[in-house]
């Protein structure tokens, strides 16, 4: 981590108040897997190979077990995920008007989970949560991403722009200054991808298991030596939904493998 | 504008001066690695002491791994692999992370081609070594030198 | 009980090579590693991994904290007759998980 600082610090040094380049153009914008090895691609397109997929088929066990008060599965309700759950994960994050803001997908399964279920929510980056994130994502493989720019979602897409653009922490970054302006150029060893999330929940090699958006942004923020956002905050919830809004259009790649 | 300016330098100095600390820890803490020594005695643990040639073996890694802790490797061995003639065994050492050892197979004539893959954990850049046992008792090598690179985004502590 | 994926081709010919392919899901903790409290994490790996066709050993594998978390192997085997592959990992404790896989060989 703290070498990170110094790799950082030094890419601030080289370009110290560069203004703020311009959004990715439209038919620039590509896929992380194009910033990966071609190892690491590979893994990630072979389901045999996928660690990933370990944890799509544990969320698929968990879409057809009985749990909470209502001793129903998601599947009594929902069916076969292959159908019902196909395209999903393209439209999230999602406005929920019963709290009057957008929820990611995670939170959508916690809130069917309380509701629907009658089950005690799962905790955020748990096992299971992120098991049945993966399994019903992966229902939306090759799907391009849809999210759409509501009159209700435009405020909160606004708020994560912002976040994104803004510079903040010791090291005075902003996301943008990398995943903007700096995409295709190395940072230490790795190549700057641009940021585009179509593969959440995602299997890290750095991790060595699957992880979920939030704790990537966390992940990010720390590096940056900014104060990363709790777990289900809605700043981070903003950075979702305008990263998946800034991704619109490009295919779904879940469960990803990243480095 | 001139003062937050020194600020900032201030505090990539300061970050510097974490940089310096905190390498010295991670070194203070960094559980002995394995020499080429030990290498060579987990070499002689695992075959005994043949004599080993290079050749009819091939270790594929990428030259340059973008994280160590999940690389790509295949050892195939050029053998007939018939009932007499046919690899029995197949090791795979390093020589910089903690311990020598990374894998070690047994096959024989029934497994039709002598290779397998597998994912493996590199501390540092380094050499790896395969070594391949015969039905005859030959013992055949390869290695190969693999960079790994420091990666930039890693997480801050195990949670 | 680990998750594991396993790839056996469901048909082979008589005397055809086939690629197996193994992953299953384990942390393969080294026991080198420092946890958020400052004591070391205690090693925790899948020692041996084992595959047999219709009862007869054809593939093992001793594995140590230098394997990946969630051990990935790929290896070959002769489609000798129709029946039965056995794969199965024993970790240190010496608990094992064992799965099968069907081949049909014509």
């Amino acid at each position: 981590m703290r070498r990170t600082g110094a790799i950082f610090a030094a890419l601030v040094a080289a370009a110290p108040v560069a203004a703020r380049a311009a959004d990715i153009p439209f038919d620039q914008r590509r896929s992380d897997s194009e910033f990966v090895s071609a190892d690491t691609r590979a893994m990630q397109n072979d389901d045999t190979a996928n660690p990933g997929m370990l944890a799509v088929l544990d969320g698929e066990t968990l879409w057809n077990t009985k749990a909470g008060d209502s001793n129903k599965s998601c599947a009594d309700c929902h069916g076969d995920a292959k159908v019902g759950m196909k395209g999903v994960a393209t439209r999230y994050p999602a406005f929920a008007a019963e709290f009057g803001r957008p929820i990611d997908l995670e939170e959508q399964i916690n809130l069917s989970r309380s509701t629907d279920q009658k089950a005690a929510p799962f905790a955020f980056e748990s096992k299971d949560l992120l098991a049945l994130t993966a399994y019903v994502a992966y229902q939306s493989r090759g799907m391009p991403i849809a999210l759409q720019e509501t009159a209700k979602l435009k405020p909160f897409i606004e708020d994560g722009r912002a976040i994104f653009e803004r510079r903040q922490g010791q090291l005075n970054l902003s996301c943008a200054q990398c995943h903007d302006d700096n995409w295709g150029k190395t940072l230490a060893g790795n190549l700057i991808p641009q940021a585009m999330p179509t593969g959440y929940p995602i299997y890290r090699l750095e991790w060595q298991e699957v992880g979920s958006l939030q704790r990537r942004l966390r992940n990010c923020l720390s590096g940056m030596r900014a104060a990363p956002y709790n777990f289900g905050a809605l700043s981070l919830v903003e950075l979702e939904l305008y990263l998946m809004w800034r991704a619109r259009g490009l295919p779904i790649e879940a469960p990803a493998v990243r480095p | 504008m001139a003062r937050s300016r020194r600020s900032r330098r201030e505090i990539l100095q300061i970050a510097g001066a974490l940089v310096g600390s905190g390498m010295a820890l991670r070194l203070s803490i960094r559980p002995a690695r394995a020499t080429p020594e030990m290498m060579q005695d987990a070499v002689r643990a695992a075959i005994g002491e043949a004599a080993v040639k290079k050749g009819r073996v091939k270790l594929d890694l990428p030259p340059i791994v973008e994280n160590g802790n999940s690389v790509p490797c295949t050892v195939s061995v050029e053998s007939p692999m018939t009932a007499t003639d046919y690899v029995k065994a197949i090791h795979v050492f390093n020589e910089k992370n903690p311990q020598p050892n990374v894998i070690s197979v047994k096959l024989g004539p029934r497994a039709g081609r002598a290779a397998f893959s597998t994912r493996i954990r590199l501390a540092d850049s380094q050499t790896i070594t395969a070594i391949a046992e015969m039905a005859d008792g030959t013992c055949w090598s390869d290695d190969i030198d693999v960079i790994v690179t420091l990666a930039a985004c890693i997480e801050e502590s195990i949670h | 009980m680990p998750r594991a994926l396993i790839h056996v081709p469901a048909t082979a010919k008589k005397g055809e090579t086939v690629e197996i392919k193994t992953l299953i899901a384990h942390v393969m903790e080294t026991g080198y590693r420092i946890g958020v409290t400052g004591a070391p994490i205690p090693r925790d790996i899948i020692e041996d991994f084992v595959c047999t066709y219709n009862g007869e050993e054809v593939f093992r594998a001793k594995l140590y904290p230098a394997i990946a978390a969630n051990p990935y192997i790929t290896f070959f085997t002769t489609a000798t007759a129709s029946g039965t592959l056995a794969f199965s990992w024993t970790d240190q404790h010496g608990a094992t998980q064992v799965q099968t896989a069907e081949i049909k060989v014509e």
